[in-house]
């Protein structure tokens, strides 16, 4: 069906397809530079209830940042051949992904239990929104990953540039929204000291 | 797709493609020639651009009578407050309240308010974002580029069809018992996060709001595809410098939504935990009925603040499609070369990066520090430099120029000339100090309706006229497309201009009926006279839709692949261009998209290499 699959892009420095993603990570980027934005505007009007960050939000952190090592090597187990390399720690990675959005969860429920719940002030539900929004873009990821996992388990192995590109997207996809993590607890640690 | 394997080289740029073309290998994949479609694929679930685009029109063009249809009633209400509406009973049902004493029937004041934002809603974003910047940015990126579609044909398809979604929930929501949303298309709370805020805030507001977002991820994946398609797919020689500048500006337009529509879906986000999960994002103490509600601490103008970060690029999204349109209309139809290509793309790009910092310019009223407005004050003052370039180059484009007075270039020079009407009053406007007299009045309604409305629909109406040989094969008929030009144009200013005078004396705007009020008592014929130029200028749109459905089928066939003489790309390929575009190799780009009456030639296509000893300079 798709016109574009089979055209040479050997002109081409990047393929279109991962310049899309790319592209398509600006806009994400602008979903939460807004929220981010907004969170501030919100925070100098007052009223505005502190409260300390369960520590549970460190651990998913390194989580989710072991996540992408493990894809990398995975991606690089992909690339040497080493299959079993390969297979396992990508494996390893969609693991690592539920145990975040699990911790994450954890992370939720102590800040119930501290009695910051989703309405209690705009504090708390910037941060059940940050987070929330985040952990979907983490299963959108977790999808992708999943996908890659049927690829390399399924199909029989080949370092073709077809299974290549696809892998490099799925490792573009995770190591952003590690990254926007790392962003958005780093906001809100820094925002919490000031 | 016959044509595609049969065709005998014929012409000159024939022959040019096949002896300098790229060849991509296209034809030799099972998706290429041997490309099989059936009635599913070619006409409903297409992902060729030419038929997207088509779709993106056809359907913008059916938001646009009901959007406008919309207008006339809420104008019949203004107009004519006295008389009764009894006779709209039977479409608008409960809409209209019959007095059981007099028999008068009137527009309900709720209804009232939910065409206005029904009318705001579906013109800014269903006609002139998806029907213009849609249609225009499918069909022309790919062909103008020398491309065979779309980097994602897929994408693309799901854009129309996350747009088709859109309408379809928003459609419904004119039906439901209490009504769509009421509460202007800015959907400010309180009434838009407070679902028992008014009767449209319920499930119109829900309704309005899923349909909304279904409109952002089809703006997203539209706007991706552009931007890599524009990065990555133009053919070879056709470096950023040669291109036309309508991509110039669906390229810039796409940027823009691609960072600006995000922010909307936050806002959006937020609104909907405030109206379903109990948050106070936007909501601050209110009580209703006496009673307190919960919501403690939100504040409405961080609301503002974020819906006016996608607003103000909104309105550029909507007019910079049409500014590329018309630059290249009037430059293919004054037989000249678009004058200052380069002011013009850098203005292209002033525009876009200047609407991202001029926001609060919507909000100069709404308590924002005075301090802060002065910022703001100035960069869009700033915008008049870049706006007054194009509008200089324009006009010297024209000047001198062997104008050919076709329905398209018509409308090119209308829109100049409304641009240039709307933007001086947005000078006015867009001082904080005049604005404190001007804001909610007429005024800022003729300024707006003037600059972003009528001046986009005539860039889509060049484009419509223009383009609409390559759309179809066939030629619009010329009579009832001038009849339509000066229709729309004496129409639209009698309808806008008043609109000055009223707003200057203070009318307000969002008024349900002003008879109540004597001081405005002096205006009662000026909105009559305003009431009847619209449902005029409505009966001359309709010349439009006639002429353009009757020339899908009936209008004079093209018979040549260029008719118009123009330099780009999408008149190098087949009258109707099967799928991937060109028959044989791709078209290889030699010179910039404006080289018309150069060295003693009309015309010289951009795939003609240059002679020896010529310079491309421009």
């Amino acid at each position: 069906m798709s016109t574009l699959e089979n055209t040479v892009y050997s002109r081409n420095k990047i393929h279109p397809q991962k310049f899309a993603l790319l592209v398509s990570c600006a806009s994400v980027v602008m979903l939460f530079a807004a929220l981010t934005s907004a969170y501030v505007v919100r925070q100098a009007a007052g009223n505005w209830l502190e409260f300390p960050m369960p520590v549970l939000f460190l651990y998913s952190t390194l989580t989710l940042i072991a996540s992408s090592f493990t894809l990398h090597f995975s991606y690089k187990g992909f690339l040497a051949g080493n299959v079993k390399l390969y297979k396992y720690l990508l494996l390893l990675t969609f693991v690592l992904g539920i145990l975040f959005i699990y911790l994450q969860y954890k992370g939720w429920m102590a800040l119930v239990a501290l009695g910051v719940e989703l309405g209690t002030n705009p504090s708390g539900s910037f941060l059940y929104v940050l987070s929330g929004l985040h952990a979907a873009h983490i299963l959108g990821g977790l999808a992708a990953v999943f996908v890659a996992i049927l690829h390399a388990f399924i199909l029989p192995f080949e370092v073709s540039a077809k299974r290549k590109l696809r892998f490099e997207m799925t490792q573009i996809y995770w190591h952003f929204v590690d990254v926007l993590w790392i962003y958005l607890i780093v906001f809100l640690w820094l925002q919490q000291q000031s | 797709m016959a044509n595609v394997l049969t065709a005998a080289p014929h012409s000159e740029e024939d022959v040019l493609i096949e002896q300098m073309g790229y060849d991509d290998h296209f034809h030799e994949h099972h998706d290429g020639d041997k490309f099989q479609s059936n009635f599913i694929t070619t006409y409903i679930f297409s992902q060729d651009h030419k038929m997207i685009a088509k779709q993106f029109l056809i359907t913008g063009m059916f938001w646009g009578v009901i959007g406008g249809l919309m207008s006339l009633v809420f104008r019949l209400q203004l107009g004519f407050p006295e008389e009764s509406m009894a006779w709209l009973k039977p479409v608008l049902g409960k809409w209209i309240e019959i007095n059981a004493e007099t028999g008068m029937g009137a527009l309900s004041p709720d209804f009232y308010y939910a065409l206005v934002t029904m009318h705001g809603t579906i013109l800014v974003f269903f006609v002139l974002t998806a029907g213009l910047s849609g249609t225009f940015s499918n069909l022309l990126i790919p062909l103008q580029l020398g491309a065979r579609d779309m980097a994602s044909p897929l994408l693309n398809m799901m854009s129309y069809w996350f747009f088709f979604l859109a309408g379809l929930i928003m459609f419904i929501s004119l039906f439901l018992n209490t009504g769509p949303f009421s509460g202007g298309w800015t959907a400010y709370p309180p009434l838009s996060a407070l679902p028992q805020a008014s009767t449209g805030s319920g499930a119109g507001m829900t309704l309005w709001l899923i349909s909304l977002v279904f409109f952002v991820v089809s703006v997203l994946l539209g706007g991706i595809n552009y931007i890599t398609t524009v990065l990555n797919l133009r053919t070879k020689g056709m470096n950023m410098w040669r291109m036309p500048l309508t991509i110039w500006a669906f390229f810039v337009t796409a940027i823009l939504g691609l960072l600006s529509f995000p922010v909307l879906a936050s806002a959006f986000f937020l609104v909907m935990c405030d109206r379903g999960l109990g948050t106070s994002f936007f909501l601050n103490e209110i009580f209703i009925g006496g009673q307190a509600l919960d919501h403690v601490g939100g504040s409405p103008v961080l609301y503002q603040h974020l819906f006016w970060f996608l607003g103000h690029p909104e309105v550029y999204i909507i007019i910079l499609p049409a500014m590329g349109i018309v630059s290249e209309v009037l430059a293919v139809h004054s037989r000249k070369p678009v004058f200052g290509y380069k002011a013009m793309v850098f203005s292209i790009l002033a525009i876009g990066f200047l609407s991202f910092i001029v926001w609060a310019h919507h909000m100069f009223m709404s308590g924002v520090n005075p301090f802060i407005s002065n910022f703001f004050v100035v960069f869009t003052l700033i915008i008049a430099v870049p706006s007054a370039v194009k509008v200089f180059n324009w006009i010297a484009t024209l000047f001198g120029g062997n104008i050919r007075f076709t329905a398209a270039s018509l409308f090119g020079i209308g829109f100049v000339s409304m641009f240039i009407s709307g933007g001086l009053t947005g000078i006015f406007l867009g001082n904080s100090a005049i604005d404190i007299q001007m804001h909610d009045t007429y005024f800022v309604v003729a300024h707006f309706h003037i600059v972003m409305g009528v001046a986009a629909f005539f860039g889509m109406f060049a484009g419509v006229y223009h383009w609409f040989p390559k759309m179809y094969g066939r030629f619009m008929n010329e009579t009832l497309g001038k009849l339509h030009f000066w229709g729309t144009m004496v129409g639209a200013y009698l309808i806008f201009w008043p609109m000055h005078y009223i707003g200057m004396a203070g009318v307000p705007r969002r008024y349900y009926r002003f008879d109540t009020f004597q001081s405005f008592s002096q205006f009662d014929d000026m909105n009559k006279f305003i009431t009847i130029a619209a449902i005029i200028t409505f009966g001359f749109q309709m010349i439009l839709i006639i002429n353009f459905f009757y020339s899908i089928w009936y209008g004079k066939k093209v018979t040549e692949k260029n008719p118009w003489g123009a330099t780009t790309l999408e008149w190098t390929t087949e009258v109707d261009p099967g799928h991937g575009n060109w028959a044989g190799k791709l078209p290889v780009v030699h010179r910039w998209a404006y080289d018309y009456a150069k060295d003693g030639q009309e015309f010289i296509s951009q795939i003609t290499p240059l002679k020896e000893g010529e310079s491309e300079t421009h």
